[in-house]
């Protein structure tokens, strides 16, 4: 038996020497890599889990992109695209030792049209960096996840990313035109286009959210959003987290949709006002920050509204933004929560699940229970305007047994949010994490729909294969997760 | 077009009640697919036959074709998560009545009274406030749709973002009922504007959006540009006066004519697009500047056919939406159309779903 792996090991081994020898040629000495180091820089993203990477590569255009695509099938291996790693789902953990394209090379803006107000892009742009180059157009890209700072517009096509400034402006498929995307198979295909409507069927809006599995943007169009005239950032403090969620619905029944509308419980306000000092209440049980932007007398008229609503949900007080730097304080302060819970503890796990809004409180109530009965300290962050919330659990995970009521809680959290009329995700995907849960919302039938879509981008299921669906979803598909992908 | 009729079949009528709408929706489209598969019979679904011409003819097998009409009435309209779920085969206009009795809209625009939301989904006609609100696929958030194998599939989910696996709705709209026969959808809605008001300019289109702040549509006949702003009457006010807009009072008047498409060109290439549509005798068009779509009418088929050079010459193409027999109903290869042909036979194996309906 120890000779018959070792056998195997060699047989291994040889082939990925191939593999690189093969990539090396296509991309240059310095464009690929097996060497342990960077196998396991490349192992895991910002979730939970890890994996394992046959080997890495850095294209640096679209032609060495395909043909980083093309060694990988030609060797028969599985290959997974890579942008800054900030997913939290798992969508770039390497499983089945595939061949990690990272496309962090190709980060250049190629054309920025101010007037058709579209810009295409190489998939490694970061999205704040992107919003940046346009700032002195009056222009900006409008979905802003909180990792935009680090954050890939591939990756954001990838997991079709929200943001605050989603509620009013759509998520990132709302945002892209067209996609030149090398398939599957190492073949180029655009998909879309700056023509508002492609014949056919919508490829590039199948594409959008599809987690890496139909092949790599490697040229994007993305529409660029003018920036409002009138921009009014409020701040409510409540007493309790049921009024500020009947806060929420009062202020969309009140037909205000503002630009954005996020709620953080008292947890994480005190978190971030001990990092970032933003003036956020450190005795309010909850807040809320509220933007409002577009023409001068809608948004006063809107301010109003929502002052009404506010004291009329019992806000103790509402605080409107004197000007962009109190603004921009405000926002630093929503925006750092996640890096504000590492003063806390060491690790975390922060989930993400949507419910109807008008569920909101009842869901609330369920998640605090589920993290006392597991005795652990969870804060809560969300996109209230469109009930995507982010419960986030902090831990040690020195602590004997610990993960084990992590995961319990994680489960638990999710099946309240389904129970309660929501879905699975809102905005960090499906990935390795949630795959196997896909059954909570999805019937069989629709499952095997879904794999359909999938096969027909990806008929050899070459491309970051054991994501999205679970294993069965398809007659004939192979593969579940190999032991050791969780942590 | 053609189509030979062998039997319609209509999901019972529902009076009332949404669960038997739903169980309708579960039992009557399936069965009916079902039921036919292996006899080599067509399906074709219809809804207010407001599109039967878009694109290019249904091919009837010899066996014949069996019409669908999906189910109609309100499933739920949830006021407060701002949703509203429907049989596919439900009038748009009556879901404009429901909504607006609660303030709120969801933007279809159809063109026509009889247009069905399953109808328009298929079609993939966004309407003319696509500027401001996005195109028809934005505002849809499920689907549940019977494929050609009969089997009833949901795809997208009730909530208002969601990102839970493969995003079918989006596959299903403009799919001309090829994939699947739309049962149920649910739309996402809005609130409706305070107000909204029409206006006209003679200034150039660009120069006019670059002056305005989210104009909800710009639509543009070579001679005037039409506006519809919405919003706060005292911005409105405000925006039309320093655009220098007069006050029109109406929309414009839609191109007609017995030969029409609808071209779609980059938005920067309408101002090409315009002059070479110009110097085309009997062809009158209104762009929607901003977006890229001409609608195109032409007394002849072939100022039709040179429309659509004009188009292919912008870098863009035109659908045939009405007359102009000869024409193909796309002009060109479908981008893509490996992808697109395996997506056809993964949904509709015996290729039963609306043969010939797209160029695959």
């Amino acid at each position: 038996m120890r000779a018959y792996c070792a056998y195997v090991g060699i047989l291994r081994s040889i082939a990925d020497e191939s593999l690189l020898a093969d990539l090396r040629a296509a991309l240059g000495r310095e464009g690929a890599s097996a060497h342990p180091l960077e196998l396991e820089l490349h192992a895991r993203d910002a979730g939970v889990s890890n994996g394992r990477a046959g080997a890495v590569c850095w294209p640096r255009s679209g032609a060495e992109v395909a043909a980083a695509v093309r060694v990988a099938c030609a060797h028969g291996r599985s290959f997974v695209p890579r942008g800054s790693g900030t997913g939290l789902a798992g969508g770039a953990v390497p499983v089945g030792e595939p061949l990690v394209i990272v496309t962090t090379r190709l980060n250049r803006v190629l054309d920025v049209d101010a007037r058709a107000r579209i810009a295409w892009v190489e998939p490694g742009v970061l999205n704040l960096d992107l919003s940046r180059s346009v700032a002195h157009l009056g222009l900006h890209y409008a979905p802003d996840p909180s990792s935009q700072q680090a954050c890939t517009i591939g990756g954001n096509i990838a997991t079709n990313a929200g943001g605050p400034h989603c509620l009013a402006q759509g998520v990132t498929a709302t945002h892209v035109l067209a996609v030149q995307a090398v398939l599957p198979d190492g073949s180029v295909a655009m998909l879309g286009g700056p023509a508002p409507d492609s014949p056919g069927y919508d490829l590039r809006g199948c594409f959008v959210g599809s987690e890496g599995t139909m092949g790599i943007a490697t040229r994007i169009a993305v529409r660029l959003t003018p920036n409002p005239p009138c921009i009014a950032t409020l701040l409510l403090d409540f007493i309790s987290v049921e009024d500020a969620a009947a806060a929420v619905s009062g202020i969309i029944a009140a037909g205000v949709v503002p630009a954005a509308l996020e709620m953080m419980d008292a947890e994480i306000t005190r978190a971030v006002e001990d990092f970032v000092g933003a003036g956020y209440p450190r005795d309010a049980a909850a807040v809320l920050l509220v933007e409002l932007d577009g023409l001068p007398a809608g948004v006063a008229a809107q301010c109003d509204l929502v002052r009404q609503v506010g004291r009329s949900n019992g806000a103790r007080e509402v605080r409107v933004a004197a000007d962009e730097a109190e603004r921009a304080l405000l926002w630093k302060g929503r925006k750092s929560a996640f890096g504000a819970i590492a003063r806390i503890a060491p690790d975390y796990y922060l989930h993400d699940a949507v419910v109807p809004r008008t569920r909101l409180v009842d869901v609330l109530r369920s998640i605090y229970a589920i993290a006392a009965e597991q005795e652990l300290t969870m804060m809560n962050v969300f996109h209230a305007g469109d009930g995507n919330l982010h419960p986030l659990i902090v831990f040690d995970r020195r602590h004997h047994g610990v993960w084990e009521r992590v995961r319990e809680a994680g489960d638990a959290i999710l099946d309240a949010c389904i129970a309660a009329g929501g879905v699975l995700s809102g905005e960090h995907g499906i990935g390795l994490e949630k795959r196997d849960r896909m059954p909570l919302l999805f019937s069989p039938d629709d499952l095997d729909a879904q794999a359909r879509l999938r096969d027909a981008f990806d008929p050899n299921g070459v491309a970051n294969p054991a994501k999205v669906l679970p294993a069965g979803s398809r007659c004939g598909e192979m593969g579940s997760a190999p032991d050791g992908t969780w942590v | 077009m053609g189509v030979r009729k062998t039997e319609t079949v209509v999901a019972p009528a529902l009076t009332s009640g949404a669960a038997r709408l739903q169980e309708a929706i579960r039992s009557s489209a399936g069965d009916v697919v079902k039921g036919i598969a292996g006899s080599g019979v067509a399906v074709v679904a219809v809804g207010g036959a407001t599109q039967s011409d878009v694109g290019d003819p249904i091919v009837p097998p010899s066996t014949g074709v069996l019409e669908v009409h999906a189910p109609a009435g309100i499933v739920a309209h949830d006021v407060a998560d701002m949703t509203v779920t429907v049989g596919a085969g439900t009038p748009c206009v009556e879901v404009g009545a429901l909504l607006a009795a609660a303030s709120q809209e969801c933007v279809l625009d159809a063109r026509s009274p009889e247009a069905t939301v399953g109808g328009l989904l298929a079609s993939g006609l966004s309407g003319f406030r696509r500027l401001r609100y996005g195109p028809l696929r934005d505002s849809v958030l499920e689907v549940r749709f019977v494929t050609g194998d009969g089997r009833l599939v949901q795809g997208g989910g009730p909530t208002v973002k969601n990102v839970s696996g493969y995003d079918l709705p989006r596959l299903l709209v403009g799919s001309l009922g090829t994939l699947g026969v739309i049962v149920q959808v649910t739309l996402r809605c809005r609130p409706v504007a305070e107000s909204a008001d029409w206006f006209a300019s003679a200034a150039h289109p660009t120069d006019l959006r670059a002056a305005l702040f989210a104009p909800s549509a710009l639509l543009w006949d070579g001679l005037r540009t039409h506006v519809l702003l919405e919003g706060h009457p005292v911005d409105i006010a405000e925006q039309a006066s320093s655009a220098g807009l007069s006050a029109s009072g109406r929309a414009p008047v839609w191109p007609s004519g017995p030969h029409r498409g609808r071209a779609s060109v980059p938005p920067g290439s309408l101002a090409d697009l315009a002059e070479r549509l110009d110097a085309i005798n009997d062809c009158t068009w209104l762009a929607e500047v901003g977006v890229g779509t001409t609608h195109v009418a032409c007394v002849s088929e072939a100022a039709l056919a040179e429309a659509r050079s004009a188009a292919h010459a912008c870098g863009g193409w035109l659908l045939r939406e009405a007359g102009a027999p000869g024409l193909p109903g796309f002009g060109g290869v479908l981008p893509g159309i490996a992808v697109m042909r395996r997506i056809k036979d993964a949904f509709d194996p015996a290729g039963i779903l609306a043969p010939g309906r797209l160029p695959l």
